[in-house]
């Protein structure tokens, strides 16, 4: 009998052959690795994993039934709260939402939620299960604009209920941050991206890309000329921020988003595709969230030396613990406690090198994070030939400033209530990064599914 | 899929394609730009807007192949889709929003350099329909680089060809031009130049000189073009924009045209080693030190 403090071993690609190549670093759970983890779930009759959860999953049920090989009715009951299951398996940071607050984690390891849910979405997808469809049409056309995690989750759940979604994307590709952001080797696009969106328009949801919200159309004419009665906005974060420190537009300085969206909306890293990526042999990565991890992983992935530098200290990368381990075992050098000054230049413009000062952490700051505080002197100077500046984005000002009467906040960001995605301009809702600026998947599907409801209250109750 | 209703040369280096995308027809002004991708594998390539019916739901590019997505649009045929499509993108141009009256009193003086001429064209287009004349200056190498001359003579004030060899028109560069046609006496309210960054960056020291206000339309290399990635970024007084969402068009005697020209040289490797990929096809075995051949 297996000891039933620890939790079921998930088997992973070796790192050092991971770190030369694009395929998924975790192998996921088999059935029967699942129905033995499954068996762990004390099933909680006040389960306080599902309060952790922001799209609140039926947690133990859905393991129950794992539990007793019924996979195909554990996927609907997930189903009934998810609209992308798949990819929260992979992406979610189960650590500090549902995992954290599990029971059995009080004296040994909590339940692998998200690898139950991600092996429950990935049996799903493999044995083409369907999601259950609205019962008739009730006639009322929605927009949605972008088609990340906020905008499929919304238009998801507003299919479910009869309503008539077409789904607005910018880019050639759909999926948002899911396909230009997260690299192949965290989530992969053909396998589950892809899948997963397919499951949405099997809902009766339509999709048109290249459309530019704000350029192509704008959302006073999508509701005056296109007949739109609601409008959902899941637009993403937007324009990437820079240090602000001399070098930083050199040949061989990039922001994290434009690296990843290469290599991963363009397949930079596939020698078939046309779009060329400098992939550099010295990189540094300024910044410590899961968008540094993921730029890091990816230059390493393209052969280059790599160098996270975070000012703070190790505590308090903001990225998930999971990803730091993933990228220490690749071989990620992290140099902490180090901020940039100056980004050097060579005679023809590209980066030769960085200077960084040494930091030390004084008292806390605002965010109740201890305040990194530059120690005199101790500048030192790091050769390089690319910077990967990953500082989180500032609002893209394309829809607020073209439709009027949506309110925004100082920082831009769009002003939207949380429990129902409600704006300022009637009939327009919204959530996301594009409200609360750059956060998780999960979040965003969390204000997704509540943009919906606010929809249909609004839309229902007329 | 976006269908290419015409596809013709214009001469030996530069195609034009009238292509339908009606979303694009409809909400597009002067000044902007679209991106366009032929295939699953292609690059996202910024064009400018050469031309646009909001009836027809059509929009005219017009390019020279320089790399080797744009040798591959080269090669598309009447009837030939390209996969994506997407605009229109970045501002339009500032007298789109101007009071016309005033802009009716302003004298205007365009200056295109080789394909530069293709996204000036809208622009005089445009203020024709508006009751405005403006001067054109349009200059090329010789005389068979020249475009679009007969569409820019019906819609300009006064046009002037010039060609580096004279074999056409003014004999010398655009700059010669512009000096000769103040010193004539003519007064500008403002400059608007499009062309290569160099022919940009000597209009503007030129104007800068003469004191007539000048705004160029930048194309940097761009990525997703609707300001995600910052590659198109630039440095404009001293602050750092974004071309796509801030521009095309900045202030001339502003751009750091040093810097954006070194920043469009980023990818000349990358983008040799396509070239050469592309010719070779099959019998490309790693020479080009990149992606190792077959093995």
């Amino acid at each position: 009998m297996a000891d039933v403090l620890k939790r079921v071993p998930v088997r992973e690609q070796d790192a050092k052959v991971r770190a030369g190549n694009f395929e998924e670093v975790c192998y996921g759970y088999n059935k029967e690795e699942a129905m033995e983890e499954a068996s762990r779930c004390l099933n909680c009759k006040n389960a306080k994993c599902v309060q952790g959860c922001p799209v609140a999953i039926n947690i133990p049920g859905f393991i129950s039934k794992v539990k007793d090989g019924d996979i195909e009715g554990a996927y609907k009951v997930i189903g009934g709260s998810s609209a992308l299951p798949a990819i929260c398996g992979r992406v979610c940071p189960q650590e500090s939402q549902c995992e954290c607050k599990c029971i059995r984690g009080i004296k040994g390891d909590p339940v692998s939620i998200g690898k139950l849910e991600r092996f429950v979405a990935d049996y799903a997808l493999e044995h083409d299960i369907k999601p259950e469809k609205a019962e008739k049409a009730n006639g009322h056309k929605v927009a949605v604009i972008g088609s990340g995690p906020s905008g499929l989750t919304c238009a998801g759940d507003l299919a479910k209920l009869g309503y008539e979604v077409t789904v607005f994307e910018a880019l050639h590709e759909l999926g948002g941050v899911l396909v230009y952001g997260i690299p192949e080797f965290r989530l992969p696009k053909e396998k589950v991206v892809k899948k997963e969106i397919e499951k949405v328009k099997e809902l009766g949801v339509k999709f048109e890309t290249n459309v530019v919200i704000g350029k192509s159309t704008t959302i006073d004419q999508l509701m005056e000329e296109e007949n739109f009665e609601a409008v959902f906005i899941g637009s993403g974060a937007g324009l990437p921020m820079f240090m602000g420190i001399p070098g930083e537009t050199a040949n061989g300085v990039f922001s994290a988003n434009e690296y990843l969206t290469r290599s991963n909306l363009m397949k930079a890293f596939d020698e078939n595709y046309d779009t060329p990526i400098a992939a550099g042999k010295k990189v540094a990565v300024i910044g410590g969230g899961n968008v540094a991890m993921d730029a890091a992983r990816t230059a390493l992935r393209l052969g280059a030396e790599v160098h996270i530098v975070y000012r703070r200290s190790e505590t308090e990368l903001p990225a998930r613990v999971e990803e730091v381990h993933h990228a220490k075992e690749e071989g990620v050098i992290f140099n902490l406690l180090t901020n940039p000054t100056e980004i050097l230049v060579d005679e023809n413009g590209w980066v030769k090198g960085m200077r960084v000062i040494r930091m030390e952490l004084g008292e806390p700051d605002a965010s109740g994070r201890r305040r990194p505080v530059a120690v005199p002197g101790s500048e030192f100077e790091m050769e390089l030939d690319t910077v990967i500046m990953s500082l989180g984005t500032s609002p893209n000002p394309l829809i607020a400033s073209t439709t009027d009467g949506l309110e925004t906040n100082r920082r831009k960001c769009i002003v939207a209530e949380e429990e129902n995605g409600r704006t300022s301009k009637a009939a327009v809702y919204a959530g996301g990064d594009a409200v609360t600026g750059a956060a998780t998947v999960i979040l965003a599907m969390g204000a997704g599914k509540a943009g919906a409801k606010g929809i249909h209250e609004y839309l229902s109750g007329r | 899929m976006y269908k290419i209703l015409e596809s013709r040369q214009l001469n030996a280096n530069i195609y034009l394609m009238v292509v339908e995308a009606p979303r694009v027809a409809r909400h597009c002004e002067p000044g902007q730009f679209v991106i366009v991708k032929i295939d699953e594998i292609g690059e996202r390539i910024p064009l400018t807007i050469c031309d646009y019916d909001r009836e027809a739901g059509t929009i005219t590019i017009v390019f020279q192949p320089v790399g080797a997505s744009t040798r591959k649009f080269a090669e598309l045929k009447t009837g030939d889709v390209f996969r994506d499509f997407t605009g229109p993108l970045g501002c339009p141009s500032e007298f789109v929003s101007e009071d016309i009256e005033t802009l009716k009193q302003k004298k205007i003086l365009f200056v295109g350099g080789g394909v530069g001429a293709a996204p000036v064209y809208p622009q005089v287009k445009w203020l024709k329909e508006h009751g405005v004349d403006a001067d054109v200056i349009i200059g090329s190498k010789n005389k068979e680089l020249l475009i679009l001359e007969k569409e820019m003579e019906a819609v300009a004030g006064r046009y002037y060809p010039c060609t580096d060899d004279g074999s056409y028109g003014h004999a010398g560069m655009v700059t010669t031009m512009i000096e000769e046609l103040v010193e004539e006496g003519n007064q500008y309210d403002v400059c608007i130049a499009i062309g290569p960054m160099i022919m940009m960056k000597f209009v503007c020291l030129l104007t800068k000189k003469l004191e007539i206000p000048t705004i160029v339309s930048m194309n940097p290399i761009m990525v997703d073009g609707t300001g995600m990635c910052g590659a198109c970024r630039l440095l404009v007084g001293g602050e750092v924009k974004f071309a796509c969402v801030d521009g095309p068009e900045f202030d001339g005697h502003l751009v750091d045209f040093d810097n954006a020209m070194k920043r469009q040289q980023m990818y000349k490797s990358e983008e040799g080693r396509a070239v050469l990929k592309l010719q070779e096809g099959d019998t490309h075995h790693g020479g080009c030190g990149n992606c190792g051949g077959d093995n």
